[in-house]
This record gives structure tokens, C-alpha cells and sequence, in this order.
């Protein structure tokens, strides 16, 4: 297919040449043979100084526009049609030579994973510094830079990281040296693929802060790729929303997000939960259908299948750009009738969350023994669990949270004095050992279905080894019983006899979802189930955890960092820090204010997509190591509150600061309350 | 579920039927299993690779099923041409020092060492495939245990060890299927407890844990399926390294029978010597056989390998 734009605004000023500009790029990549088409016809321009994200489903080409514009591509992709062009130089007609040129000065790309990323037997230094020494720098001169580069990232003592291994580094830690590295050759042109997936929020925020500084600083170009919407929204100028291999929207975030003006758009962003949306007010929409396979023939308008809108027209035509306001178009028909795609059902009967606590984790303790060392995983947690209730349990990675989940579960056992009750009843340490009404009483989701599926078991399989297992249903029974329950998550009975390889991100966590409730359980821990998928299947996801709770009566441990979604789902929240529970309280109190120092400092890290100006609470350093807590306080060392001479003295006891709202800290309401300090605060623009 | 679609407008075709079409998701479309296997088969057909090495291998065991089709001697056989012939018109690959017919007994050799090489690799591959799961699934001390004798039977060279084991029970063909066996046990086990160890990490096994099974369930039906793709690459993989072996413990003399049975391995070890005086086609032509079979093995071994992982 042909596809001419004609909305490419020619630069006023010839010296001002876009940094990059995509025109009409169609590539395929030939998979067992067949070349398959991802990308029809991208058309897109970052000028210099500009940040510019690209948002989408996955599949839908977005990284693969990344690693186009730096033509890298992998060994099976194939350019059809279409220039790319940086600085005005033409990258589709570089020679190799030219082209390794270009990315060693002009451009850089940072990827998803920095563990990947850097090479894991070097010394940081070593690997900084050769990034010089590509540029022509001796290795004298070339160690010098790598120390400076270190220090423009912000990284806390440079000259000790640049004799350490990457394994010794944290995560956001190593995606500084990513970006350190990146910046060596000062790009005209940065290309970020993702660069904060897999962070924790708090991490998250400080990598944007960076990448936020060193724009204004370098005045270089950004490509921005990501799926979480919040952060292109605070990071970007303009957004291209991308689908099926085509931009289909595009503006400046503000325009795009606050006004969208094409049904893919508008449901995405209806897909989320924003504004303090709860699960009482209203479900998420999801989109319905599946984005198209690559290779898929899309001959007119790409979103077609799936348009809530779409009329005989969209079918016939290929659907013009039509410019909304300055810089902001759509490629759509119906412009018009935007209003007509239906908003998120309203939730209208509302369920109460029961009285009698079902399962409780009472005084529950973990160590581990690591080389000798005393490691405490989990200090004194006391949770309870009501009928039909949903406890959200936050906090960053290394906080408890997954040891928490693992020993309710009976994968460890907890310490001497800790237990697990089951309607006051003490359950057995280990799963093994527990008798099956307690197996079956608690079940988990885990994070990802690809680990957590058999993929050599057809989904029926893997539900009735589940019935059979945990209800001791039989025969026949237990067939209807897996069809029924595969019926409750929307699975179809063609569904059931495929593989988990042959379904699609969402339908995979509906089996495990499934599989969880087989033994209907009281209690389900959902160990971030939908961090690993695009938010239209999440907002599905989410609709059907709340759909099973309400007719199920079960109880959930909904375990996740992204705060918007546990906001949504949680009827109250706990939060984690070093294997303590800090703070515990009613969703709706949560967010109303008076919170720990370090809950505070977590809400206020999260990127929202409604882009209010919010002022940040950096969390400085990073988690420290559970084998030696500070003395005190534990989050003493981080926190913006902090009274010398006490809380790195004592521990603070849990203190009830209204009913079911408690927290531990020595601080009294009216010191929490006050406002900070305008330096403990980063002002975002 | 979201969505009432009240736009007047007709959606055509929607793709998926009924209740589930309000499913947020479908099963990925056009990649189906079917579809995908048959891709794999086409890559696997069209490849050059696989075809060479079907021809080859297929020729062999008709020769091993049918030699008679093949020639109208008998490899004990005295034909007219004499001994010590040259390859020509009357006999195609000449005749050795007996005045037999060297590619009659080619075609002879091959149904001992087609029979003796699959069987030992499958023994193999079963002891190996077990032992790796159980290894890889409970670690702990059962795993340091068995590395350590695995170790301890890499470290011994294999032709060392093969004389040991052939000397101490006999030279039987149980015996020979037993120690090709025994000498690829330690590498298929090393390759199996490897996958059984990532698959033990993955959350499906945690999962059946929490639910209660038992170990002996995990291994053989959760963990074995997974890595049967592997087994099959190893099996074929190590039948190359059995026709070989076998060949080496042949051309040693140590797998019994009769140094006047057509055997490659026994045929090159009685002839080489004559290659000095330049009478080298009764040893260089069973050695060129053994070279086809093995390389048509691997060339099967690596096109299969490409087409699974395609």
C-alpha cells in the first residue's frame, strides 16, 4: 500500500533540520519465509530539542520505530518503502562504515533492561570510559570523561562504581550508567526504548528526573518509547499514538491526552484508572478484540476491528488525516463522533466487604540464613483478611512484599511464633504438610503466565489437574466443572484445548486467573498479574478480578507497584518497607492525606497521566540490604522527616491514628501534616 | 463486561463468536499451532541440508532392511573378479585381499552398526533424560552425588573406559549397546539436569507445589514434556556420536563376532595396512560409509535443530 503524508510541516528555517524524521517507513520482517508487514507507513518528525514519545499496544511497532530510527535492525527485517533521515543526512543509504559513524557520534539508545545492557565481566569504569574511546579519546583521557559522565548521572561516588561489577550496582543505578554511556558522544538524537519498565516508582522518577535535566542541558533529541502513559505524559512535548504499524494520532500530550480525538486513543486512556478512580465508581474499559497480528492485511483503517465506531466508510476508505487544532491531527473518519465511544460501565450495586476476618497472618516472621548471615525478610507482620476484601500491599522491590505472599503460601515456613490462621485455625507451616482445606484456601496469580502456565499442557489440562487436585471432584464432573469455571473468565471452549503459547498475553493470565479460583480459594494473592500486560488488557483483567470477587466472596492480596491500579482495586492498603508493615489504612484515608514519611514519598513518585504538576519527594539512595537494617527507624536513613537523635534510635511502635488507620512513626499528625521544605522537594515543570 | 455497542452503525464481521467477543483478548490469529508446525515442516522439507541427509541415511537403511536389493552377492562371497581388484566394471568398488566384493560388504556392514547405534543412543537418552530431571528437579545432595560420578566418568578417556567395561563382561552385543550407552549417559544428563534446573525456577512448578503434588508428578509430567524438544535435538545429535563410536570400538576389535563379518569399522581395521601398498579401496570405502552415515545423521540433527527453532 501507498501511503503519502502530507502533513510534514516543512522547517521555517532551513538550518533547522529535524534531529530525526521518519517519512513513510514500511518494514517487514520475514518470519519462517513470509516477509510480514509491522510497519505501514510511519511518518513522524523529532525536532531538536524536543521530546517526543510514541505510545501504543505492544506489537503495534513501537520499538521496532526505535530501532529503525538508528537502523538497527534485526537480521530479518527488511525496509519496503520509506527514508529515514537524522539531521538531513538520509540513514536508509548509509553504508555500514557511515552508519556506525553516525550511531558511535550522533546518536545513542537506551534499551529496556540495563542488566543486559552493560557487559557483566567488565569493571563500569572500563565500559564507560570505552564509550570515549570509540569517540578517539586516549585511555587516560577516555577515564577522566567516564568519571565526569558518572558524576552528570548523579551517581553518588563515581570513582567507587568505576571499580565495581555490574552485579554490584542496583537497577536504577546501572540505568544511570546506560544513559551516562549514551550521553558520551552529547546525541543529537536519544533514543529511549522503555528505559524505566521494570523500575520500581520511586527509581522510576529519579531516572525521569535525569533524563528531564539533561535535555534542558544538552538540548538534544528524545524518543521516548513507553507504555506507561504517565510517564510520556510528564516527560514529552508531543506523542504519537501508534497502531498496527501506523501513527493514527499525534500532538502535543496535553491535546492528545486531555482531548483525544481517535477511538484507539480514547481507549487507552478510558483503560486506565485515572483521577482516583475506584471499583465502586466504575469498571475500565478494554478494547475490545486483539491488536493484529504482524503481517496482518489492514488494507484500510488499521484499528477497524476493533473501532467501537467504525461504519461501512472505514472499511472502503483509507481514512484521511484530519487536523484538529495546531499540530494536532487524527487519521480517522468520524471525528465527529468521538462522544459515541462508549464510556466505562458504571458500577451501580456496590458489595460490602465482610466482618469475619477469614485468613489471618499473625506475628510473622522470616529469616533466612545466607552465608552465615541472619537475613530478616519479614519482621512482625499482622494482617487479616475480611470476606470479599481486597488488601493492597505496595512498597519497592526487595521490601517483603513476594516473601510475604511465599510464606501465606506455604513455600517457607515462618519463624518460630508466627503462623498463618484459616478462620482461627493455625495452618500448618508448609504446603505439604497442610491439610487440603488450607491448600485450597489459598491460591496465587503470579506476575507472569508464561512462567506460571505449563506450556505443555493444553489450558484444559491445566484446570482440571487443579479441579481434581484441590476439590477431589472427579470424572465427568470435574470436565463440566473446567468448563464452567473457564466460562466464568470469558474463556471460550475453543480456548481450551490450545496451548498457552497460542494465546495472547491476556487470555494467558485469564487461565492462571482460572486456575487460582479451581479450588475455590478464600484467599488469592496476586503477585503483580498485570505488570506484564498492555493497560486495555489490564483494565479487562482488572474488571474480571473485581467481577469474581463480588460473586465469589473470595479475599485478595493484590501485590503491585503501579499505585493507580492498586488505588483502584484495593479496599485498603499496606505498605511495605524492609520486611515491616509501615503504614496500613482504607484506600479512600490513604489518599486523603496524613500518610508515613515514606508513603508519601511513594504517591508522590508516581507519573500520572492527568499531568498535574505535582511536587516530588525524592527517595534518596536505595533500599538497604534486609541482612543489616538500620538501628531505629529502618526507613530513618531515607527519610525527609526524620528527627535526629530519635528515630535512629528507637523503633516507632504501629500507632492507630484513626480506626483500621495505623502507622509507624514517631511523628504526631500535626508534624506530619506540616508542609516540607521547599529543598526536600523536586518542582516538576 | 465494557462496551455496549450502540453505535448504529454495522461493525462487519466480527471476528470471534458470541460471548466472547467482548473478551478484551483472542487467541493470537495466524499463528496457530497448526500453521506453525506446518512452517516448520516446510522450512525443514525445502532445506538442502535435510534433504542430502534424508537421501543419505535412507539409502543406508535400506541397505541394512534389503541389502539384496542392492547387490547380487553374498559378502563371503569369492566372485570371479579375484582378489585385490581395482575399482572398475567388474567389481564397483573392487575386491579386498579375500577376493571379496567390497561393496557388497558395505552394503552388509550397515545393518549391524544401524541397529547397535540407535538403540544404545536410545538407552542412553532414556537413562540420561531421567536421571537429569531428577537431578535438575530435588538438587540438594541426590545432584551433588550423581555430579560427581559424572564427573568422575567424563574425566576417564572414552576408549579407556570402553576396554575396561568390554574386557570385564564380555564382548556381547548387549554388552557393546551397554557401553556406547554408559559413555553418553554422563553428557545427555548434563544437558537435561541444566533444562530441568530452569524449568524447576519457572512459577508453573512453584504452582504445583503449592497445590500438593508429589515429586515423582512434577518431574515426569509437568517437567518432561517441556524438555522433549531437547531429547529429541541430544538423541539425534548423539546417534552421530554412537555411529562413530561403535566404529572405533569395531575398528579396535573389541565388538566380538568374527573379523570376517562385514562390519565398516572391522573392514578398515583388517585392510588398512595394504593402503601402503596402494591397494586402498577396501579400507577407504567402508571409512567413506561410515563418514556418509555419521554426516548424514548430523546434517538430519541440524536441520531439525534450525526448523524447531525457526
Amino acid at each position: 500500500m501507498t501511503v503519502t503524508e502530507s502533513h510534514t510541516s516543512e522547517p521555517a528555517d532551513p538550518t533547522d533540520v529535524p534531529a530525526l524524521a521518519i517519512d513513510g517507513l514500511e518494514m517487514s520482517y520475514v518470519v519462517r519465509g513470509n516477509p510480514r508487514k509491522i510497519l505501514r507507513g510511519v511518518t513522524f518528525e523529532v525536532r531538536q530539542g524536543e521530546a517526543y514519545g510514541l505510545v501504543g499496544e505492544s506489537g503495534c511497532g513501537k520499538s521496532t520505530t526505535a530501532y529503525a530510527a538508528l537502523r538497527y535492525l534485526p537480521s530479518n527485517g527488511v525496509i519496503d518503502a520509506g527514508r529515514v533521515l537524522s539531521g538531513g543526512e538520509e540513514l536508509t543509504a548509509m553504508s555500514a562504515k557511515e552508519l556506525r559513524k553516525f550511531r558511535a557520534e550522533r546518536a545513542s539508545m537506551v534499551f529496556q533492561d540495563p542488566v543486559q545492557a552493560v557487559n557483566p565481566v567488565l569493571k563500569i569504569g572500563t565500559q564507560v570510559a570505552e564509550a570515549f574511546q570509540v569517540l578517539g579519546q586516549s585511555k587516560a583521557e577516555a577515564r577522566v570523561s567516564a568519571l565526569a559522565a558518572l558524576e552528570r548521572v548523579h551517581i553518588a561516588a563515581p570513582e567507587s562504581v568505576m571499580e565495581r561489577y555490574p552485579h554490584q550496582l542496583s537497577g536504577g543505578m546501572l540505568q544511570r550508567v546506560v544513559i551516562a554511556m549514551g550521553l558520551a558522544c552529547d546525541p543529537t538524537l536519544l533514543v529511549l526504548d522503555e528505559p524505566t519498565t521494570g523500575l520500581d516508582a520511586t527509581v522510576e522518577a529519579e531516572v525521569l528526573d535525569l533524563v528531564r535535566e539533561l535535555r534542558s542541558e544538552l538540548n538534544s533529541a528524545i524518543l521516548l518509547i513507553a507504555h506507561n502513559l504517565g510517564v510520556i505524559r510528564t516527560m514529552c512535548d508531543r506523542v504519537g499514538v501508534m497502531y498496527a504499524g501506523r501513527i493514527v494520532e499525534e500532538g502535543t500530550v496535553a491535546e492528545v491526552f486531555d482531548n483525544p480525538s481517535h477511538p484507539y486513543t480514547k481507549g487507552l486512556l478510558n483503560s486506565i484508572p485515572r483521577r482516583g478512580l475506584r471499583k465502586t465508581d466504575s469498571e475500565l474499559f478494554s478494547i475490545p478484540g486483539a491488536a493484529p497480528p504482524i503481517g496482518a492485511s489492514l488494507p484500510t483503517c488499521t484499528f477497524i476491528d476493533r473501532c467501537p465506531i467504525a461504519t461501512d466508510l472505514c472499511r472502503t476508505d483509507v481514512p484521511p488525516i484530519v487536523p484538529r487544532s495546531d499540530g494536532h491531527w487524527t487519521r480517522c473518519h468520524h471525528v465527529d463522533r468521538m462522544d459515541e465511544v462508549p464510556d466505562p460501565e458504571k458500577v451501580t450495586v456496590k458489595y460490602d466487604v465482610g466482618t469475619e476476618q477469614v485468613i489471618g497472618v499473625e506475628g510473622v516472621s522470616k529469616t533466612f540464613r545466607q552465608r552465615g548471615h541472619d537475613v530478616p525478610a519479614l519482621v512482625g507482620v499482622n494482617l487479616g483478611f475480611a470476606e470479599g476484601e481486597t488488601l493492597g500491599l505496595v512498597g519497592e522491590s526487595g521490601s517483603g512484599k513476594s516473601t510475604l505472599a511465599k510464606t501465606m503460601l506455604g513455600v517457607h515456613a515462618p519463624d518460630e511464633g508466627g503462623a498463618i490462621t484459616l478462620r482461627g485455625r493455625t495452618m500448618a507451616d508448609k504446603a505439604t504438610s497442610r491439610i487440603d482445606e488450607s491448600v485450597r484456601a489459598i491460591s496465587m496469580v503470579f506476575q507472569n503466565p508464561d512462567s506460571a502456565l505449563n506450556r505443555a499442557w493444553t489450558v484444559r489440562r491445566i484446570l482440571h489437574r487443579s479441579v481434581v487436585k484441590l476439590t477431589g471432584i472427579k470424572g465427568a464432573e470435574a470436565d463440566r466443572r473446567v468448563v464452567e469455571i473457564a466460562e466464568g473468565m470469558q474463556l471460550s471452549s475453543r480456548h481450551l484445548d490450545m496451548r498457552p503459547r497460542q494465546l495472547s498475553g491476556g487470555l494467558k493470565q485469564r487461565v492462571a486467573i482460572a486456575r487460582a479460583f479451581a479450588g475455590d480459594p478464600e484467599v488469592v494473592v496476586c503477585d503483580e498479574p498485570t505488570s506484564a500486560l498492555d493497560v486495555s488488557v489490564q483494565a479487562a483483567i482488572l474488571n474480571l478480578l473485581a467481577k469474581l470477587q463480588n460473586e465469589q466472596r473470595s479475599s485478595y492480596l493484590f501485590i503491585s507497584h503501579d499505585i493507580g491500579v492498586v488505588r483502584y482495586l484495593a479496599d485498603r492498603i499496606a505498605v511495605m518497607y524492609l520486611g515491616r508493615i509501615m503504614e496500613i489504612g482504607a484506600t479512600k484515608t490513604m489518599f486523603e492525606g496524613v500518610n508515613h514519611p515514606y508513603t508519601e514519598a511513594l504517591l508522590s513518585a508516581v507519573p500520572s497521566v492527568d499531568g498535574v504538576a505535582e511536587n516530588r519527594i525524592p527517595l534518596t539512595g536505595s533500599i538497604p540490604s534486609p541482612a543489616n537494617p538500620p538501628p531505629g527507624c529502618v526507613f530513618h536513613t531515607r527519610c525527609h522527616r526524620a528527627i535526629a537523635g530519635l528515630c535512629e534510635v528507637t523503633e516507632p511502635e504501629m500507632v492507630e491514628l484513626s480506626p483500621g488507620h495505623s502507622i509507624k512513626c514517631h511523628l504526631t499528625v500535626e508534624q506530619l501534616k506540616e508542609p516540607l521544605k521547599a529543598d526536600a522537594v523536586a518542582t516538576l515543570a | 463486561m465494557s462496551g455496549t455497542q450502540e453505535a448504529g452503525a454495522p461493525v462487519p464481521t466480527p471476528n470471534e463468536s458470541g460471548n466472547v467477543a467482548q473478551s478484551a483478548e483472542t487467541a493470537v490469529p495466524g499463528e496457530g499451532k497448526k500453521q506453525i508446525r506446518k512452517e516448520q515442516l516446510r522450512v525443514l522439507y525445502t532445506s538442502p541440508g535435510f534433504i542430502i541427509g534424508v537421501v543419505i541415511v535412507g539409502f543406508w537403511i535400506i541397505a541394512s532392511l534389503l541389502p539384496g536389493i542392492l547387490t547380487s552377492f553374498d559378502p563371503k562371497e569369492f566372485v570371479e573378479a579375484g582378489p585385490r581388484v581395482k575399482p572398475g566394471s567388474e567389481a564397483w568398488l573392487g575386491t579386498d585381499k579375500n577376493g571379496w566384493d567390497v561393496y557388497t560388504r558395505v552394503i552388509y556392514g550397515a545393518r549391524k552398526i544401524l541397529t547397535i547405534a540407535p538403540i544404545s543412543t536410545a538407552v542412553a537418552i532414556v537413562v540420561g533424560t531421567f536421571l537429569g530431571l531428577v537431578m535438575g528437579y530435588y538438587k540438594g545432595w541426590v545432584d551433588e552425588i550423581l555430579s560427581r560420578v559424572i564427573e568422575a566418568i567424563l574425566s576417564i578417556p572414552i576408549i579407556l573406559m570402553a576396554i575396561v567395561i568390554i574386557f570385564t563382561f564380555g564382548r556381547s552385543t548387549t554388552v557393546i549397546i551397554g557401553t556406547i550407552a554408559v559413555l553418553f549417559v554422563p553428557a545427555i544428563t548434563r544437558t537435561i539436569r541444566s533444562a530441568a534446573i530452569a524449568e524447576s525456577d519457572l512459577d508453573y512448578v512453584m504452582s504445583a507445589k503449592m497445590r500438593g503434588e508429589s515429586g515423582f508428578f512434577i518431574v515426569t509430567r509437568e517437567i518432561l514434556p517441556n524438555v522433549t524438544g531437547l531429547v529429541v535435538v541430544e538423541g539425534t545429535v548423539r546417534l552421530g556420536y554412537a555411529i562413530f563410536t561403535y566404529t572405533t570400538l569395531a575398528f579396535l576389535g573389541f565388538v566380538g563376532g568374527n573379523i570376517t563379518d562385514a562390519d565398516w569399522g572391522i573392514d578398515v581395521s583388517q585392510n588398512y595396512e595394504q593402503i601402503a601398498r596402494e591397494i586402498w579401496w577396501p579400507s577407504i570405502f567402508p571409512a567413506a560409509a561410515i563418514a556418509s552415515l555419521v554426516i548424514g545423521v548430523n546434517l538430519i540433527a541440524d536441520s531439525i535443530d534450525k526448523a524447531v527453532n525457526s
